[in-house]
């Protein structure tokens, strides 16, 4: 583990070398939730993703930096219980997805690259159990490790201006859903219709990382159903 | 009570001093691009530091009151008056009921924060008042300002009559640096970045060296720079890990970004080097068509110089208190 600092008023704690999406994850998010039981006087927020946390701190408040790093360091090593990581060990989201045409303008190209026909590609997306690896990039956006390796598809050379809420979407290994209207460079493959992140909900973002996801696949009638 | 908004201006929104506890589930940290400003401004006002101020980007700016208000601004070159008389950036105004503040776009920067005693009363969403203007949420009905929008102050526990007698603007100010922070002379400090290492030398030197020029794509998330092509000597991809505001990053195609308060939480671009926190008024001011150039200090000055602000303002505050009391 290393401890960098990431400007003056962050830090940046290399928790593993390399991702797993299971293993690395749970270290990460395990030493993650250390941190915030320790309570660390000026410390802000953690950001955690893949390998890493983000430590955020108000410099007024921590004056000496190499005290933050030990107070860290301190907290990571208490043997505290629950040294579960945070999120949705067991739990499994169940996310519907409607895969029809109409949602899915990158189908058939995500086939022509996988060389598999299209109700394939759908088939295996929605048979997969994935895991979020962080959120980011816009609020509620979930980063999903698990994708079988045949879907995997490189970035739209021209990213879209405009990407619509719920998309689904494959970027490179990854998947990962569209929360709100946005620009995007991920291959549209459907759409789900619940809705990602909502400022009213007391936990505004449905997905943490951590969690465990499916998709499952709907009827265009189910989509317009749930959506309501 | 209200003021009405006459005129909006370009891009005018409400901003605190930022909205945390969120990043992990994406949420940017927002509020004013320089909290440093509103927080001065604010306690020109009698206001608490993290209490809700407008952000002007680039004027024109025109507010009539419905009540008795102490304003302040600080920022940009930009000129402000009440009715017609001139308001001076970090300095304190008082408006009465039908006096118009109008700010006009700047000679030199690009925003400017205005605070009004009691603050702008909008929801907290999140923890903040901020809008946030990507994801629609916070302040004003998660947008910019329009033409004839109405906004509500908070009360204001000031004694104003009494103290303030026949004044119309104050004799005391902010220091000048805190409250005119648009610098013809755009020079930001800059610690070492993570992958410092990974950039090739002339990148290295280059940064420290050369001057880039802000492009028309940048925005509250980010300036975009354009000057040497700064190479990487080790690509592959790099796994997104956290950014926050001040962080310079690299993209493949070598123009460095300077991450700015609506910056996204991660990012996969390696990133050269952070501005450091007491220069991020200067980085707020940046639009396009500036030149900007960067020198290298250690850490330890850089909290040491952020300390010493922190001290200052902590001093700027008492001393204000005498003006209230």
């Amino acid at each position: 583990m290393r401890i960098e600092p990431l400007g003056d008023s962050a830090l940046l704690l290399r928790v593993v070398e390399e991702f797993h999406p299971e293993q690395s994850l749970d270290a990460v998010l395990r030493a993650a939730r250390r941190i915030e039981l320790a309570a660390i006087p000026g410390v802000i927020e953690l950001a955690p993703a893949y390998t890493t946390i983000g430590v955020f701190f108000d410099p007024a408040r921590i004056v000496d930096y190499d005290e933050l790093k030990t107070s860290i360091e301190r907290a990571l090593q208490r043997n505290l219980e629950p040294a579960r990581p945070r999120a949705g060990e067991e739990s499994i989201i169940d996310v519907p997805v409607c895969y029809e045409a109409e949602f899915a303008p990158d189908l058939a190209e995500v086939a022509r690259h996988a060389n598999l026909p299209e109700e394939e590609i759908v088939a295996r997306h929605a048979a997969g159990t994935y895991r979020v690896t962080c959120v980011g990039f816009t609020p509620g956006f979930p980063y999903l490790s698990g994708l079988p390796a045949e879907l995997a598809t490189p970035r739209r050379a021209n990213p879209r201006k405009e990407i619509p809420a719920g998309a689904v979407a494959i970027g490179g290994t990854q998947t990962g859903i569209y929360p709100r209207k946005s620009p995007g460079g991920w291959h549209i493959i459907g759409r789900t219709p619940l809705q990602l992140f909502d400022v009213e909900r007391e936990s505004p973002a449905l997905f943490s990382a951590g969690d465990h996801v499916r998709f499952r696949k709907i009827s265009r009638d189910e989509f317009e159903r749930l959506a309501q | 009570m209200k003021a009405l908004v006459e005129s909006a201006g370009f891009l005018t929104s409400v901003q605190d001093s930022g909205r945390t506890g969120f990043r992990e589930s994406g949420v940017s940290l927002g509020g004013a691009l320089d909290s440093h400003a509103l927080r001065v401004a604010n306690a020109l006002v009698g206001n608490k530091d993290n209490a809700a101020g407008l952000e002007a980007t680039f004027g024109k700016l025109r507010l009539r009151f419905e009540d008795q208000r102490l304003v302040a601004w600080c920022g940009g070159a930009s000129t402000a008056r009440i009715n017609d008389e001139d308001l001076p950036p970090g300095h304190a105004g008082l408006v009465t009921k039908d006096d118009e503040l109008l700010m006009i776009a700047p000679s030199a920067g690009s925003h400017a924060w205005l605070a009004i005693s009691g603050g702008i009363d909008v929801p907290v969403v999140l923890g903040s008042r901020s809008t946030d203007l990507r994801g629609n949420f916070g302040g004003l009905q998660g947008r910019a300002l329009r033409d004839g929008d109405v906004i509500s102050l908070g009360n204001s526990d000031l004694k104003i009559e009494a103290s303030w007698k026949d004044r119309r603007i104050s004799e005391w100010s902010a220091p000048a640096p805190w409250a005119s922070t648009a610098d013809a002379d755009q020079v930001l400090r800059i610690v070492r970045g993570s992958h410092w290492e990974s950039f090739a030398t002339g990148a290295q030197s280059s940064l420290v060296t050369d001057s880039f020029a802000v492009t028309p794509d940048s925005d509250r998330m980010g300036a975009r720079l354009e000057g040497p092509r700064l190479d990487f000597v080790e690509p592959g991809d790099l796994l997104s890990e956290a950014v926050a505001p001040g962080t310079v990053q690299v993209p493949p195609n070598g123009k460095p970004i300077l991450l700015l308060g609506d910056c996204q939480t991660i990012g996969g671009y390696p990133k050269i080097a952070h501005v450091i926190t007491v220069d991020l008024p200067i980085a707020a001011q940046l639009w396009p068509g500036d030149a900007v150039r960067f020198r290298e200090v250690s850490l330890a000055e850089a909290q040491n110089l952020l300390r010493e602000r922190e001290e200052d303002f902590a001093r700027f505050r008492v001393g204000l208190s005498l003006h209230f009391s």
